[in-house]
């Protein structure tokens, strides 16, 4: 019955998604028509039977109803509550219904809350937003159905890989979800705008919220994911430029550039053209980044089933959606009149520089990581890993994040590069201080070396804008910018100190034995067999001591899983303000030794507090914005109030096509 | 500077700009990944044409039975790579991963040594029953009968 429920709720809300499209695409054209009422209505409903319809395949998980075919597949009684819920997701028909829900609720969330938007320009958005919505219900609905039924109940799940069930599973996709699917509203705003003509600084004001809350969850998914891949997949690494990797990163740095270039249209009437660009490129990298991942067609840990039938399904899906949103945007683009002039020395040059910059780095990796595919087709088979991606992405990474260290110093439109010159050469002598520190002290590779003068330098200049400001006036979006920036630096200086500070070894040692990384001893007292709800292990026991210090027990695991069956290395870690240890536990050698693989990682933590940083940052500026908004409303509507009119005669109508 | 130039030639400069900035960044890629993307080696291939001493490759193929041995240090493996046709020596120094068994298949990431044996960075071999290399599942079907006949008479 909840199967059914679910079903019949998926159906009503595509059903809806099609009404929304109808309405809104009239509405756009005339602004009158009398559908153009239903378009809000149906996109809220429609975001609630989605959510409804998500929140019965949680219930099939949560009570492992077997006659369900993707619950049979996919979960197993005995796992705990949390990973069966979890598990809902870890699949691609959960993971598909959950981009439409994200996608229905971002629909809904418009639909109630944007009142900036001019009239016909929101209808559009509207009909947009249906319109990409549309094409997954029909994907989920026709090819990927998760409430089917099983001829025959089975008799116990087949369970979720093991790799699979961690708490990093449980908020990680969610989390990135929120954000590939929240760029679609930055798509369906960019499309409505091309279908209106109307790029104005009202229209990025209106769009930077949703970007900026897509972004922050995107950053905040990314964040957790590395790290989940860092200590879940014991190899220490905590990036492995793997396609799955790269889907996420490139949606973000389009969202990066977007949110950077929104800020140029909305302050300065500039940058419109590219804007919008931007904003069709963002949504459609998530949607490659799907592509990738559900149609199997590059392998990665992430891939769910192989199935040609579905790749080629989202890829018409794509190919409708990107082609169609470029060729409006080769239509249309010559007709958004061009915006203000700047000066090459203004804060909009440094962010067109950077801008620039990102969608250089963006290329490269999209080139890095179709190029298996490309080559594939002439059948020879080749991978793309950091020997490619770090050093080509520096070129670009490096004058980005120097300009990025001068950019907010400089004042909108035209400014004078002797004015900052102060601000300029502490962060250049603090950087280059580090530089000749560093060089003269130890023997580290160019990029790591490189990597830690531009974080002492960036780490410094992120706070000159601060400068001569009074601090308890200053709008919260600064601070959020001046966050932001200082958590790249401090996770750059993570990403340079792992590199180029880690210590590694792999011994063979006997209980009781001792064995010695960096300024760890690392003492194997004990082995012993222990188990997990669905799981039993060996487990060692490490006795380890920082410099002699007293000693902490850590407890890393070689786990077999009985449903499905398979191993996993569970690493152990011991966290301290300057670093990580990081322990493995192999096999026996053969003669009673264990094998014991140990890496020490001075400052590794700060990639992450970085990225968090970097959200904290995000999540400021979002406040700032929508308090000013609220600001900016309330005074708007006392205005009309003294003028004896109603807020609604008041708001910009659209003067006609 | 901002005097004496038109909106349009300035949005004419800056597109002519970031397309240059894309072009070279295109360019710069395309010659890198022709030199730094590590290429795909069955034992036959690195038989006929090996790869230069040192260039970063993976190797995929079958781990012959009998061959899995530890050296004496107690963290190095050494096996043999086999398809069939060629086999290649591969040493390990390392954590072998989760299910890598003698019989199954395995990609090796690393490089070819002057004297020939393999040494890998890194083993990716199959990380539950379903899952098999994705080079290795094109391997013909007639390699693969001839790697199993060939373990069962080893064994």
């Amino acid at each position: 019955m909840i199967a059914e429920l679910g079903l019949a709720a998926l159906w009503l809300a595509a059903a809806l998604a099609a009404l929304q499209l109808v309405a809104g695409a009239f509405a756009q054209r005339d602004g009158t028509t009398e559908l153009a009422g239903l378009a809000r209505p149906a996109a809220i409903i429609q975001g609630v039977l989605a959510a409804f319809s998500f929140l019965m395949l949680l219930i099939l998980f949560a009570q492992t109803d077997l006659s369900v075919k993707l619950v049979a597949m996919n979960s197993h009684s005995a796992k705990p509550m949390i990973f069966k819920l979890s598990g809902a997701f870890g699949n691609h028909e959960g993971s598909m219904l959950l981009w439409i829900t994200v996608m229905a609720l971002a629909g809904a969330l418009i639909a109630a809350a944007e009142r900036r938007l001019p009239e016909r320009t929101m209808m559009a958005t509207l009909a947009a937003q249906a319109f990409v919505g549309l094409g997954f219900y029909a994907f989920l609905l026709f090819s990927s159905n998760p409430f089917e039924r099983l001829p025959q109940p089975a008799m116990e799940g087949m369970g979720l890989n093991p790799l699979l069930q961690d708490i990093g599973l449980v908020f990680h996709p969610p989390t990135l979800y929120v954000g590939y699917v929240g760029l679609s509203v930055a798509f369906s705003f960019a499309v409505g705008a091309l279908l209106t003509r109307q790029v104005t600084p009202d229209f990025a004001r209106a769009m930077r919220p949703w970007v900026l809350g897509a972004w922050i969850f995107l950053t905040l998914g990314i964040t957790a994911g590395s790290y989940w891949a860092y200590y879940e997949l014991g190899w220490g690494g905590w990036w492995f430029w793997d396609p799955v990797e790269n889907a996420s990163l490139m949606p973000w740095l389009a969202a990066t550039a977007l949110l950077h270039s929104a800020s140029v249209l909305a302050a300065r009437d500039a940058l419109r053209a590219w804007t919008i660009m931007l904003g069709v490129v963002a949504f459609s990298m998530s949607m490659v980044g799907t592509f990738l991942v559900r149609s199997g067609i590059l392998t990665s840990v992430h891939a769910f089933a192989v199935d040609p039938e579905r790749g080629t399904f989202i890829l018409v899906l794509l190919s409708i959606y990107i082609g169609g949103a470029l060729l409006l945007f080769a239509l249309r683009a010559g007709t958004v009149s061009e915006g203000e002039r700047f000066s090459v020395t203004s804060r909009e040059a440094a962010l067109v520089f950077n801008n620039v910059m990102l969608s250089a780095i963006l290329g490269i990796v999209l080139l890095g990581t179709l190029y298996p595919l490309l080559t594939e087709a002439f059948d020879v088979r080749v991978s793309v890993g950091p020997p490619y991606f770090n050093p080509v992405g520096a070129i670009f990474v490096v004058p980005m994040l120097m300009v990025m260290a001068v950019g907010p110093l400089l004042r909108w439109r035209q400014d004078n590069i002797v004015r900052i010159r102060l601000p300029m050469l502490i962060a250049g002598g603090a950087a280059l201080a580090v530089l000749l520190l560093v060089t003269v002290t130890t023997n580290i590779g160019i990029l790591p070396l490189l990597g830690l003068a531009l974080s002492a330098g960036l780490g410094i200049a992120s706070f000159m804008p601060l400068r001569g400001r009074k601090l308890r006036l200053l709008p919260l979006a600064t601070w959020g910018m001046v966050i932001a920036h200082f958590g790249i630096a401090v996770a750059l200086f993570g990403m340079a100190s792992e590199s180029a500070f880690s210590e590694e070894t792999l011994a063979a040692v006997e209980v009781g034995d001792q064995a010695e990384i960096g300024p760890w001893q690392v003492v194997l007292s004990e082995v012993r067999p222990t188990a997990g709800p669905n799981w039993t292990a060996l487990e060692g026991r490490l006795l380890v001591s920082y410099k002699g210090g007293t000693s902490k027990e850590i407890d890393p695991q070689s786990r077999n899983f009985w449903a499905p069956p398979q191993e996993t290395t569970e690493s152990a870690l011991v966290t301290r303000w300057n670093g990580q240890l990081y322990a493995v536990i192999g096999r026996e050698a053969g003669d009673g030794r264990w094998q014991l693989r140990l890496w020490w990682k001075p400052f590794v933590t700060m990639i992450w507090y970085g990225g968090i940083l970097i959200a904290l940052g995000g999540v400021l500026a979002l406040i700032g914005r929508l308090f000013a908004d609220l600001k900016r409303r309330a005074v708007k509507l006392r205005g009309a109030e003294r003028r004896g009119l109603s807020v609604r005669n008041v708001e910009p109508r659209d003067a006609g096509a | 500077m901002i005097t004496g130039l038109k909106p349009k030639h300035q949005r004419l400069i800056l597109v002519l700009i970031a397309l240059i900035a894309l072009i070279g960044a295109g360019l710069l890629a395309a010659s890198a990944l022709r030199n730094q993307a590590s290429y795909f080696y069955v034992p036959t291939q690195m038989a006929e044409k090996p790869p230069a001493p040192g260039q970063a490759v993976r190797l995929g193929g079958m781990v012959q039975e009998g061959s899995l041995q530890t050296l004496a240090d107690g963290v190095t493996t050494t096996f043999v790579v086999g398809d069939g046709e060629a086999t290649v020596p591969v040493r390990f120094a390392g954590i072998l991963p989760d299910l890598f068994v003698e019989g199954s298949g395995v990609v090796a990431e690393g490089r070819l040594d002057a004297g020939g044996t393999f040494v890998a960075d890194n083993l990716l071999a199959k990380h539950d029953e379903n899952y098999v290399p994705r080079e290795l599942q094109e391997m013909t079907e007639h390699q693969k009968n001839q790697v199993v006949a060939e373990t069962e008479i080893g064994a």
